[in-house]
């Protein structure tokens, strides 16, 4: 069929099932943009090119389908490249489409040119430059391809502006070939087979899983395993919500700010299942006394993430989605009863998690962060999803939500993005309306993307907006209090901004807590209210976010109070 | 072999005939990956920029056609401490997608060669003194001014490490290499093995 590359492009997206789409308009895109038009395809116009980046992440991550943004050359794909990131260190699957200046302008220092390619090079999983409107086919169905399978990511598509305006005579291919791109699915089950051994060898075995776990779908195995077993478990902060957090053993999240029966079960355990996770520097604490007492095991499907930061006994590479079955019904079909084999080891990590659960001190009428997040979690069930954005508020959330499903808490792990909480909630809401999203983010972190308040009142998105407002860069503060003599150099925010003014004037209802008593009547109305909605919940300046792994210190060894 | 002699000592060797390169006294070893990648806009990009974002410690690296025109051949001399670095190096370019085969071929048998050029001052008094030397090291002649002699050696790296040092007695005015590449031995090309 005979079109041009702009239509071509949008042909492409109905191909791959795109739904919906986040950008912003310019120059070298309004070709595409009138195609958008004629065609009527949804598309969500944020107020700001990081906006929709994020948005198209968060609703990657609440579905795990490719989210898709479009912006201009220039400031526009420039505005994306956080937002890539962002997606590229939790390994999500994004399709970045940017225009470039025509062919023929490349290179000449052109009105909004910026060397998109390049810039994304490191930040993303792929990145192509079109300059011939030939390739947009293919290079389309590699995309969608390479973001989604094996170990997912961002792909970036930078366009010629002359390839919208070209003809094509258009087909869209149904295979995808590429040499150097082999998915790897199935390892080699002999390496499952030296795992359940070094199970059946163990006193003490731990299972921790990452955002893997979410991503190949695997969650019901792991639930299955860990029954099989009935051994503790724990996992990153980008594993939350794959294994209920009501289940017996689970010790929380491990890590920096990771419970304290997590952290002192991987220093104590004598068999570590590392499943679908990377060994972040704030998942390990000094990495070379990480799990120094246990065999490490590592469940992976990216090669290059082997004895990259800790150096592992053994490993299974492969897709989860392959791994994991076999592993379960090996361990099913074991005679051996590990349940009461491992029964003192949970019994004993479940009595040292008791010891320092995460909690907080009421004191006065002030609300406390654990207190708020702990009432949202009491008011919120396995279909609703939280979204976070960065820093203390963001650890709270991770700490005392209790999340039940994967997808079910997102947040930004691997870079940490503050001003991804906004418009990730709203891609989250815009990919499952059926739920319920509620925000958890701090007055630092809301500024960096506020304006996109008003586009959720644009477009009727119900969020359900909660501010942890301290009047301080909280996470900041606490490093500065704890590591710097208290200098609060340039992190307190002098607290003249009025969330409540800021919200109504976007176009969306504003409420603040300031009591316990308030929090205790107002929160719930407001959390099940219709429509969205900013509560600003004033809480104490001084609060630590606790425990705590200071950097360079091994993991048992927490700061507690 | 190494653990006999002392640590200065090897260093002392090393050093003299770059046998590794000498980081603040930690010994890196050499390895040469032959690289076959497609032949696509934007490779080169993808696989420097890999390099540097990884931090990898890179000697050497050259690029060119091959037997097959969508295929083109990188040859890259990386400088490790430790087999898990060198892992890290294959893996991460590995990853890359337009990267289809990565081989070390220095743990297979091959034949390694650089070319060098040099461009060195060569008056009445010295003249005969460089010839000598470009004999010994069975090196080429390939410009003569009436002050000046142009040099051309092909080989291993370290016979142009050599020569290089040697010549270092003389005013070298330019010195131009391509960085080593390799072959294996013996029938198996690298995209077969």
């Amino acid at each position: 069929m005979n079109m041009n590359g702009a239509q071509a492009v949008l042909e492409c997206l109905k191909s791959e099932g795109v739904d919906l789409l986040f950008g912003y308009p310019g120059g070298v895109v309004l070709r595409l943009y009138d195609e958008i038009y004629k065609m009527n395809f949804p598309h969500i116009l944020t107020g700001h090119e990081q906006g929709a980046v994020h948005a198209a992440d968060g609703y990657a991550r609440a579905t795990g389908k490719v989210g898709v943004v479009i912006a201009t050359s220039g400031p526009g794909a420039a505005n994306l490249i956080t937002g890539i990131a962002t997606a590229n260190m939790d390994s999500i699957p994004l399709v970045c489409i940017t225009g470039q200046v025509a062919s023929p302008a490349i290179g000449k220092d052109s009105f909004q040119e910026v060397d998109v390619f390049g810039i994304t090079t490191p930040i993303t999983k792929h990145n192509y430059l079109v300059k011939s409107v030939e390739d947009i086919p293919r290079i389309f169905k590699e995309a969608f391809y390479i973001a989604r399978t094996g170990r997912p990511g961002p792909v970036a598509i930078d366009i010629a502006a002359d390839v919208f305006n070209s003809q094509i005579d258009f087909e869209y291919p149904r295979t995808v070939e590429l040499r150097g791109y082999k998915v790897s699915s199935d390892g080699d089950s002999k390496e499952i087979k030296a795992v359940v051994e070094a199970i059946e060898n163990s006193k003490r075995p731990l299972i921790f899983f990452g955002g893997g776990v979410t991503s190949s779908g695997t969650s019901n195995d792991i639930r299955k395993i860990i029954e099989r077993l009935g051994i503790p478990s724990t996992c990153t902060l980008m594993g939350i919500g794959c294994v209920d957090s009501s289940t017996e053993g689970f010790l929380g999240f491990a890590g920096m700010h990771g419970s304290y029966g997590a952290n002192m079960a991987i220093q104590n355990c004598d068999l570590l299942l590392c499943i679908g996770m990377r060994f972040s520097d704030r998942v390990t604490g000094r990495v070379a006394e990480f799990a120094p007492k246990a065999k490490i095991v590592h469940f992976e499907i990216d090669p290059a993430e082997v004895n990259k930061n800790v150096v592992v006994d053994m490993k299974v590479m492969g897709d989860l989605k392959w791994s994991l079955p076999i592993l379960r019904s090996k361990l099913e079909s074991s005679g051996i009863d590990f349940q009461k084999r491992f029964s003192p080891w949970l019994k004993e990590s479940i009595e040292i998690s008791r010891v320092h659960p995460f909690s907080y001190k009421i004191e006065g009428v002030s609300i406390k962060p654990g207190a708020l997040i702990r009432k949202i979690s009491d008011l919120s069930d396995e279909n609703t999803i939280i979204a976070t954005d960065v820093g203390q508020h963001q650890m709270w959330a991770a700490q005392f939500f209790s999340a039940h499903n994967p997808r079910q808490f997102i947040t930004s792990g691997g870079l940490g993005t503050m001003g991804f909480g906004l418009p990730a909630a709203m891609g989250a809401k815009l990919a499952q309306p059926k739920k319920k999203v509620i925000l958890i983010t701090g007055d630092g972190s809301i500024m960096m993307n506020i304006q996109e308040l008003a586009t959720i009142a644009d477009h009727d998105i119900d969020l359900k907006i909660v501010v942890v407002h301290n009047f301080i860069l909280g996470m900041v503060g606490q490093w500065q209090r704890l590591f710097y003599n208290h200098h609060y150099s340039q992190s307190i925010l002098k607290g003249k901004r009025d969330f409540v003014k800021i919200a109504e004037a976007m176009g969306i209802r504003g409420i603040r807590l300031e009591t316990i008593a308030d929090l205790e009547s107002q929160l719930p109305d407001a959390l099940n209210s219709d429509g969205s909605i900013l509560i600003d919940c004033i809480v104490p300046e001084e609060e630590n976010v606790l425990p705590m792994v200071p950097g360079g210190k091994r993991l048992d060894q927490m700061v507690l109070s | 072999m190494i653990k006999w002699f002392s640590h200065e000592f090897v260093l002392k060797i090393a050093n003299q005939y770059k046998f590794f390169s000498c980081k603040e006294g930690i010994i890196l070893q050499k390895y040469i990956l032959a690289v076959l990648v497609d032949n696509k806009p934007g490779v080169l990009t993808h696989v420097s920029g890999l390099i540097s974002r990884r931090a990898f410690n890179i000697e050497s690296i050259s690029a060119g056609y091959t037997e097959e025109p969508s295929v083109t051949r990188i040859n890259i001399v990386v400088s490790v401490e430790t087999e898990n670095e060198l892992d890290q190096v294959v893996n991460q370019l590995s990853k890359l997608i337009d990267v289809i085969k990565i081989v070390n071929l220095s743990k297979a048998p091959s034949i390694e060669r650089e070319l060098v050029m040099i461009k060195i001052r060569a008056d009445k008094n010295s003249r005969a003194d460089i010839l000598n030397i470009v004999n010994i090291f069975r090196a080429k002649i390939v410009d003569v001014t009436s002050e000046t002699v142009v040099i051309e050696l092909t080989g291993h790296q370290r016979k142009i490490d050599a020569i290089c040092e040697v010549l270092g007695e003389y005013e070298i005015l330019e010195i131009a290499r391509t960085g080593a590449i390799a072959l294996s031995r013996g029938s198996t090309p690298v995209k077969k093995m």
